[in-house]
C-alpha cells in the first residue's frame, strides 16, 4: 500500500492503492472446459433430469441441483442474441473502447456465452449497425496461440 | 407474515461529490437526519443494519465496522447487508425481517456509498467471476445496453421511437432533481440534449446514464406496538418481495425478467394489490438506465409486454399521470448505490406520509419502491402505504 496526501480545499485527501494478488482454483470441470480450447473444442456438460446443455461445462446444474457429468460439445457457431458497442473506459479493462460484446446462443447449447464480437469496424457506431444483428449468426475465431482461458477466443465474427 | 412494520423516520444526506467529510461523518449526517425525523435518539434503537457495495469501491473491507460510532451501533446486534446496486431494498428487507420477526420493536436501517473515493466501473468488475464473465460483464453501462437492445428487439420496436422514450425520461429526471434538495446531478436538458449526448455504450448515451454520487440514507423501522407506544403517523410496509437469478448472465431472459416480475409478484400478494397501475399511486423505479425503467413498468405489470414505451409517451408515468414514476429524480439523477435503494424506500415512505416538500404527488397513498442488483441479476420492491 502507498499513500500519500494532497491538500484539497474543503478537506484533505488521503490517497492510497489497494492490489492484491489472487490464486483462484478453477476446479476440474473448468480446467478440462478450458483444456478442450486447446484443441478449438467448445464443450458443455448435459443435465440428465433437465437435458439443458449448460455452457460454460460445470459440475452442477443451476436449476435441478444435480451432478452433471455428460461431456457434450457445441457447434462453434450459433445466434446472437443481443450485443452492445462499449465506449467507456474503466481500471482493468480487456481492450481499449470502442469494442463489441455479444452474447452468443451457440448451436447445441441452452446458456448464452457473452464473448467479443469482431472481425467488423468499430470506428462508426451506425457502420456496426448494418454488420452486427440481433438473430444474426457468428462464429468462433480462436487465437493461433491458446494457452486454456476464456479469450483463446479471439472473438465471434458475423458470418451471414 | 409476523408483526406489522412501519417506516417511523428517513435521513438523507445531499448528495455528489462529499470530499467535505469522511465516510463516517457521510453516515453520522443521514443518521442524525433520521433520529430528528423520528424523535428518537440511538439509545431507542435495539438492532442496526447496513451496508454499501462491494468494500473495493471504497477500499476499506467490512466498512460496517468503520461506520460503527456513526450509527450508534456499539453494544447491539449489527448486521451487514450487501447485494450490490439492489444494495439498499435489500437493506430495508432486512430491516423488516428484524421487526416483523418479532425480535426487534425499533432497527435502524442504513445504506451509504463514496463513490468518488474510487473506482466504480473497476469495482464493478470484480463483481463478475473471474474465469468466464470478467472480461465482458464489466462496467454497468454494457450490461444494460446489452438488455435493453435484447428489449427493443423482441418487440420489434423502432430503435428512434424507444431511444425518444429513454429521452423523455431522462429530460423528467433532471427536471425533477431540482425539486429534490437532495439529489446530486441537477442539469437543463432537453430531450435533444439526450439523443446528442456522447454515446456510452451504444444506444445508451451519457444523458442517459445515472452519477457514481457520494451519499447516505437512514431508516428506523418500528413494530406495530412501538407505532401505538410512539402515536405516530407512520408509513406501513404493507408488502416485500424479492428474487434472484442463476450466476451466469447467459442463462436467464432478461427481458421477460423472472427476477422481477417476481418480486414484484410477491410484493402485490402479501399487499393485496391485484392492478398495480390503479391502485398505487406513486413507484420509486429504480433507474441507473432510461432504457431499463420502460422494461421495469412492463415486468412490474403497470403495462403488457412490449408496450413500455407508451407509458412514457401518454403521460402515464409523468407528473400528473396516473402513475408518476421517480418524482424524486431518481437513481438517473443520485446514485450512491449502498444507499440507493433505501432513498427510493424512503422516498415513497416521504410520498405516502406527505413529507415529500416539494416534489409531493398530491394525495399519494400507496407507493412502491425498488431495486435492482447483482451482475443485472437481484430485484427487490417494497410495497409502502399510509394505511395497514
Amino acid at each position: 500500500m502507498i499513500m500519500g496526501a494532497v491538500m484539497s480545499e474543503e478537506s484533505r485527501i488521503l490517497e492510497g492503492y489497494v492490489s492484491l494478488p489472487y490464486k483462484w482454483s478453477m476446479g476440474a470441470t473448468t480446467t478440462r472446459f478450458f483444456e478442450e480450447f486447446k484443441n478449438k473444442r467448445i464443450m458443455g456438460t448435459k443435465c440428465k433430469k433437465c437435458n439443458r446443455v449448460l455452457l460454460p461445462a460445470r459440475k452442477f446444474c443451476s436449476h435441478c441441483f444435480e451432478e452433471t457429468d455428460q461431456w457434450v460439445e457445441v457447434s462453434q457457431e450459433g445466434k446472437l442474441r443481443t450485443w452492445v458497442t462499449v465506449n467507456f473506459s474503466y481500471e482493468g479493462q480487456p481492450k481499449e473502447p470502442p469494442y463489441v460484446l455479444g452474447i452468443i446462443d451457440l448451436d447445441g447449447a441452452d446458456v448464452g456465452l457473452p464473448h467479443f464480437v469482431g472481425g467488423i469496424p468499430t470506428d462508426d457506431f451506425d457502420e456496426i449497425a448494418k454488420k452486427v444483428r440481433i438473430g444474426g449468426r457468428v462464429k468462433a475465431v480462436w487465437n493461433e496461440n491458446r494457452t486454456g482461458n476464456i479469450l483463446d477466443i479471439d472473438y465471434f465474427k458475423p458470418v451471414d | 407474515m409476523g408483526q406489522a412494520v412501519a417506516i417511523i423516520g428517513t435521513g438523507q444526506t445531499e448528495c455528489g461529490k462529499r470530499t467535505d467529510v469522511s465516510y463516517p461523518e457521510l453516515i453520522y449526517e443521514a443518521v442524525g437526519r433520521a433520529f430528528e425525523d423520528s424523535g428518537l435518539s440511538p439509545e431507542d434503537i435495539e438492532a442496526v443494519v447496513s451496508g454499501s457495495m462491494p468494500p473495493a469501491m471504497e477500499g476499506v473491507a467490512n466498512p460496517h465496522l468503520y461506520w460503527v460510532d456513526a450509527m450508534g451501533a456499539a453494544g447491539k446486534p449489527l448486521i451487514r447487508t450487501a447485494t450490490c446496486g439492489s444494495t439498499g431494498m435489500s437493506l430495508a428487507h432486512t430491516g423488516f425481517y428484524h421487526v416483523a420477526s418479532g425480535l426487534f420493536d425499533l432497527v435502524l436501517v442504513v445504506g451509504a456509498e463514496k463513490m468518488y473515493e474510487g473506482d466504480p466501473q473497476g469495482t464493478m468488475a470484480t463483481v463478475a467471476e473471474p474465469f468466464f464473465q470478467r472480461p465482458f460483464l464489466a462496467g454497468a453501462p454494457g450490461i444494460f445496453s446489452l438488455q435493453s437492445n435484447e428489449w427493443a428487439h423482441r418487440y420489434g420496436l423502432e430503435e428512434e421511437r424507444v431511444r425518444m422514450a429513454a429521452a423523455q425520461l431522462s429530460v423528467r429526471n433532471h427536471t425533477d432533481a431540482f425539486l429534490n434538495p437532495y439529489a446530486h446531478i441537477k442539469v437543463k436538458i432537453t430531450v435533444e440534449d439526450v439523443v446528442k449526448s456522447r454515446v456510452i455504450a451504444y444506444p445508451v448515451r451519457i444523458l442517459d446514464v445515472c452519477p457514481g454520487s457520494d451519499g447516505a440514507c437512514a431508516m428506523i423501522m418500528a413494530s406495530e406496538r412501538m407505532v401505538k407506544k410512539l402515536g405516530v403517523k407512520p408509513a406501513w410496509i404493507r408488502g416485500v418481495g424479492y428474487s434472484g437469478e442463476e450466476a451466469f448472465f447467459g442463462e436467464g431472459d432478461k427481458v421477460v425478467w423472472q427476477s422481477a416480475i417476481l418480486a414484484a409478484k410477491r410484493a402485490y400478494k402479501q399487499a393485496g394489490i391485484t392492478n398495480p397501475r390503479n391502485e398505487l399511486d406513486v413507484a420509486e423505479v429504480y433507474n441507473p438506465f432510461t432504457f431499463q425503467e420502460m422494461l421495469f413498468y412492463e415486468c412490474f405489470g403497470f403495462c403488457d409486454f412490449g408496450h413500455g414505451c407508451e407509458l412514457v409517451e401518454n403521460g402515464v408515468v409523468m407528473k400528473g399521470g396516473d402513475l408518476p414514476c421517480d418524482p424524486s429524480g431518481g437513481t438517473l439523477c443520485t446514485n450512491p448505490i449502498g444507499a440507493t435503494g433505501l432513498q427510493r424506500t424512503a422516498e415513497a415512505a416521504l410520498q405516502v406520509t406527505n413529507k415529500a416538500g416539494d416534489h409531493q404527488i398530491p394525495g399519494a397513498n400507496t407507493g412502491l419502491a425498488h431495486a435492482m442488483g447483482g451482475l443485472d441479476q437481484f430485484n427487490g420492491v417494497m410495497i409502502i402505504s399510509n394505511s395497514l
